[in-house]
């Protein structure tokens, strides 16, 4: 498996840097649900990126990190949720929490085809709502135009998590080697993008 | 010539203090100072506070380091220390750890008389009662230990406050919950050098497994005292977020390497947990400032 190196642990340390801004002082002014939507998916990134500084990549061999990594664009997508369009909390909350279970039952219990399809439906799903909800909000005028990076982070997040779980499925997108290259560029660019939306807000 | 002098000096007895070790108790007091809103200006008693803990600690250090150096030489980790190898006399190394101890309790009980006491507290269970006493009889001696360690958190917030707290306690409960994480990952991964030098651990005592456990169920404790006293404190929403975030990492790697132990993730958890204290005596630390 790749080495991890010194910049991979920078990058990595300003992402747990950035990941942890935002957990204590950008997500103030919000009511319980999504700022504790939003703290668990923040809150993966941080406690990942400090495992990864820590261990290497040989951190990622656990089976543990495909559920982990489909938590964080499913709690994201669900504090986008609760913030923008509460009417929706309860529905999504109940795809989220079905949706978490299904991922995580399949990776242990269903076939490796089964579990792959409802591992890309539901990260799949909760990626482009993360995406698309920021740039519908943006061009109807209730948020800024900044804002869209919250949309570019979302893409990114959806993307950095399907290539980590794809990866732990055994049907790797990238080689292994090349997903594991861009995996500390990906996670920072993430959280500077989700971080600058939500400052442009 | 001079600076060559002292670089050589340095260089030769630094390791005497464990400085990463005694840095970071030293943090854990003036975050315990800090907690209690006390301005980060007020030089004197700042300096005083990190003066008197930097000596006192350093000199239990040197102390404990001087009366462990016979199984220090046996233990291949640790038999490069300079009072194993034979770089530093004992003798010296006693008198630097007896003049750093009498020097920093003195200073700390100039700064406050019950401070001064606090202090002395933790520098006799962790010399006296934890190194000399019970670390060659008994595994259990780690609560002496982490009795110890939990003195300068609790001395820093006291000579804040100017009284002991319930916060106070609450934040040495979580450093005293917080050492078995530490030194028992530590006791796991080096367990074949204690087991050398006939040192009680829990793995050698129990066994690995309840070691685990016991790792486990102590992070938990300690992670619910520091929300406690986190509370306490008055920490933001925003910085009690964060350290649910830190404390669900530390539970969960505990829990990790109780289901599917590895040495590597024991080692991870070593260095996590450290992360872990500083992160949180930080948040403490900034809610001061």
């Amino acid at each position: 498996m790749k080495k991890i190196s010194v910049l991979d642990r920078i990058l990595l340390l300003l992402t747990v840097l950035m990941a942890a801004y935002q957990i204590s002082y950008g997500l103030n002014g919000l009511s319980v649900l999504p700022a504790w939507s939003y703290t668990i998916g923040f809150g993966i990134l941080l406690v990942a990126g400090l495992l990864l500084i820590i261990l290497g990549f040989e951190g990622l061999e656990s089976q543990i990190v495909v559920i982990l990594s489909t938590l964080i664009p499913l709690s994201i997508s669900l504090g986008l949720v609760a913030e923008h369009i509460p009417q929706y909390t309860l529905p999504y909350f109940i795809f989220a929490a079905l949706g978490f279970g299904a991922v995580a039952f399949t990776r242990f219990a269903a076939e490796g085809k089964i579990a792959t399809i409802v591992l890309a439906v539901v990260h799949g799903f909760a990626g482009i709502l993360i995406t698309i909800l920021p740039l519908i909000l943006s061009l109807n005028g209730f948020v800024s135009t900044g804002y869209l990076l919250v949309g570019l982070g979302g893409a990114l997040i959806g993307a950095g998590g399907l290539l980590l779980a794809f990866l732990k499925t055994g049907k790797p997108i990238l080689p292994r080697d090349t997903i594991l290259s861009v995996l500390p560029v990906l996670l920072l660019l993430m959280t500077a993008a989700y971080l600058a939306g939500f400052i442009l807000k | 010539m001079c600076m060559l002098t002292i670089r050589r000096v340095t260089k030769k007895y630094l390791p005497l203090i464990k400085s990463l070790q005694t840095g970071l108790l030293v943090v854990t007091g003036l975050a315990g100072y800090m907690s209690a809103r006390c301005p980060v200006h007020n030089i004197p008693t700042v300096l005083g506070l990190s003066a008197s803990l930097l000596l006192s600690i350093s000199g239990s250090t040197v102390l404990n380091m001087w009366y462990d150096r016979d199984i220090d030489a046996i233990m291949p980790r640790t038999s490069k220390r300079p009072l194993s190898t034979g770089e530093i006399e004992p003798g010296k190394a006693l008198i630097i750890g007896l003049v750093f101890s009498l020097i920093g309790v003195s200073w700390a009980l100039a700064l406050d008389l019950l401070y001064g006491i606090v202090i002395f507290a933790g520098l006799f269970f962790d010399v006296v009662v934890y190194t000399i006493w019970l670390k060659r009889r008994t595994a259990w001696s780690i609560i002496w230990g982490g009795i110890a360690g939990g003195m300068p958190v609790l001395a820093g917030r006291l000579l804040g406050l100017g009284q002991i707290d319930w916060v106070g306690i609450a934040l040495a409960l979580g450093v005293l919950f917080w050492i078995p994480t530490h030194i028992l990952t530590f006791s796991i991964r080096y367990h074949a050098d204690y087991q050398k030098a006939r040192v009680p651990t829990f793995p050698s005592t129990y066994s690995f497994q309840t070691t685990r456990l016991i790792i486990a169920i102590s992070s938990i404790l300690a992670t619910l005292a520091f929300g406690v006293a986190g509370y306490g404190v008055g920490l933001t929403w925003g910085f009690l977020r964060l350290l649910a975030v830190l404390s669900a990492g530390l539970f969960i790697l505990a829990v990790k390497s109780l289901t599917s132990p590895s040495e590597r993730l024991t080692f991870g958890l070593f260095k996590y947990a450290s992360l872990y204290m500083l992160s949180t005596m930080l948040l403490m630390f900034l809610t001061g400032m």
